[in-house]
């Protein structure tokens, strides 16, 4: 089953962190994905730019509209993921509860829909 | 059948034939393991082309025990092992059985101390002779993450310190329950595969089915394992009815029974039968029974569900979970009526093995409509339709949904 792991981050909290508790969670970004390739769970992950260089586009009537920015005005911002292919649903909360961030803000973890199912 | 698909179909063949003699030759599970697929590999490119060998497992296991000794030799850091590789190469003598080999085998891969992913990813390469790229995109996953679980699954099977040989007695029958729980969970996520990118998946059902067979010809007195092949024979007949072109689900009851297939339940319907009439009855041979029933119902209204809520009945106080209990609910509402089924559901509320789970609440909104109580059963296949984390499901629940007709067109009806 697949789960992506969402490191969610507040731009106060990043701003208050010295240059030391920044390098201290990147190595922990590093500590957490090492193990987790090893065992066969670690199925692809990216970190995310900055929001301020998002541009949102949007289709009204057949014409695109591009507007600089991110789509949803939250303070909070995704600022990368993880994806991860594990036994169970206690498992991913395990895994998220390893990511650094998951001590500075939260990590949503959220199931991967699949393309099969059962006859009803 | 091309010259490549039958090199292919005799490699899945003797891959495990291979690998049972070299570890019992050499040891060293882990490396057989991979001097193995590279010989398959090297046959794959060469049958094709230069035709079969007179002797074709004896051909790959030379070229596998070469390859073992390469393997070996090159690593300076293992020099002892190396001359323990010599010293046995020899050896042989203790010619086994195919059979035994790949019953240990598959004992082997399907390890009690490795998660169900790993005995399942071991199997599929060890015993069915796939290539690690093919099971990772069967199961979706890049090539490197398939590579490093069966690694991983290899190396902790070697901490067990387990030896290349059939578990004691005392310990059988729990090994081979989870073999078998392995062959249904391989043959389930491939029966539940269905359109879009999933068309390029091996044939992970058809691969189930077929391990299945090999285990019944090595244990054919073992009731459970025929019946689990029955089982999946006959879910498997129908594959074809139960999707529908642009890959959504059609129901039990809405399937056209004309395009099941036929010799699959024919197949399955004398195994079952045959089975329950000599053999110590399980879980597997039950639900086999249940679906040669459904099978050989002429429509869905002409279905025995007298019989099936009696079997249902027996596998509840036999293996009970959650999920028969589900299975249960329907058949008894079939024969009793909604009410008797909704009440049965009820007493899952409380069971948080499945309280939270979407076929709760899809069984639930199935015997609401079937009640008449078309307001709660919408919101039923709506609670369904947000738990469930199947994208064809999902479509199915909210379509039942929409075309629910208004309550307020026919109340109390």
């Amino acid at each position: 089953m697949k789960y992506l792991l969402m490191i969610t981050v507040n731009p106060d909290i990043l701003a208050a962190m010295s240059a030391g508790e920044r390098r201290a969670v990147e190595a922990g970004h590093e500590a957490f994905a090492g193990p987790l390739r090893e065992s066969g769970e670690l199925v692809g992950f990216a970190a995310l730019a900055d929001p301020s260089n998002s541009t949102t586009v949007a289709v009204r009537d057949g014409v695109p509209a591009v507007t600089d920015g991110p789509y949803a005005q939250a303070k909070e911002f995704l600022a990368g993921f993880y994806v991860v292919d594990c036994e169970s649903a206690e498992r991913a909360g395990e895994l998220a509860a390893l990511i650094p961030d998951a001590r500075l803000t939260a990590i949503e973890v959220r199931p991967v829909m699949v393309e099969s199912g059962l006859e009803m | 059948v091309s010259a490549v698909a039958g090199t292919e179909d005799l490699l899945r063949e003797l891959a495990p034939q291979v690998l049972g003699a070299l570890v019992r030759r050499y040891g060293h599970f882990d490396a057989c393991e991979d001097a193995v697929q590279e010989a398959l590999l090297a046959a794959s490119q060469q049958w094709p082309r230069e035709g079969t060998p007179d002797n074709p497992r004896g051909w790959l296991i030379t070229v596998a025990s070469r390859r073992l000794t390469d393997q070996l030799r090159s690593e300076e850091a293992r020099r002892r092992r190396e001359e323990t590789v010599y010293a046995l190469e020899t050896d042989h003598d203790a010619e086994v059985p195919d059979a035994d080999d790949t019953l240990t085998l598959l004992f082997m891969c399907c390890h009690p101390e490795l998660s169900p992913p790993s005995q399942v990813a071991l199997t599929l390469r060890a015993v069915g002779g796939l290539t690690t790229a093919q099971i990772a995109s069967a199961f979706l996953v890049p090539e490197a993450t398939m590579a490093q679980r069966i690694s991983r699954a290899k190396q902790r099977i070697k901490a067990t310190g387990a030896t290349f040989q059939l578990p004691p007695d005392a310990e059988r029958s729990d090994r081979l329950r989870v073999v078998l729980q392995v062959l249904y969970l391989i043959f389930n996520e491939g029966y539940t595969a269905t359109s879009g990118p999933e068309l390029q998946r091996v044939e992970l059902a058809t691969e189930a089915i077929r391990l299945t067979r090999m285990m019944r010809r090595l244990l054919p007195q073992d009731g459970e394992v025929a019946g689990l092949l029955a089982l999946m024979l006959l879910t498997d007949s129908r594959r074809a009815a139960r999707t529908r072109a642009d890959g959504t689900l059609v129901p039990l009851a809405e399937q056209d029974r004309g395009s099941w297939d036929r010799a699959a339940i024919a197949e399955g319907v004398e195994l079952i039968t045959e089975t329950l009439a000599r053999s110590t009855i399980g879980p597997y041979q039950l639900q086999a029974a249940i679906a040669a029933i459904h099978s050989e119902a002429p429509s869905a209204d002409e279905t025995d569900w007298l019989q099936i809520l009696a079997l249902y009945r027996v596998l509840e106080r036999l293996a009970p979970n959650p999920m028969v209990t589900l299975n249960h609910a329907v058949a008894l509402a079939m024969v009793e009526g909604p009410r008797a089924g909704l009440d049965l559901l009820a007493t899952l509320d409380d069971d948080n093995r499945v309280a939270k789970h979407h076929r709760l609440d899809a069984v639930r909104a199935h015997l609401q409509e079937m009640a008449g109580d078309h307001a709660a059963a919408r919101a039923s296949y709506r609670a369904a339709a947000r738990r469930t984390t199947s994208l064809p499901e999902r479509r199915y629940l909210e379509s039942k949904a929409a075309r629910l007709p208004d309550q307020a067109a026919e109340p109390g009806t």
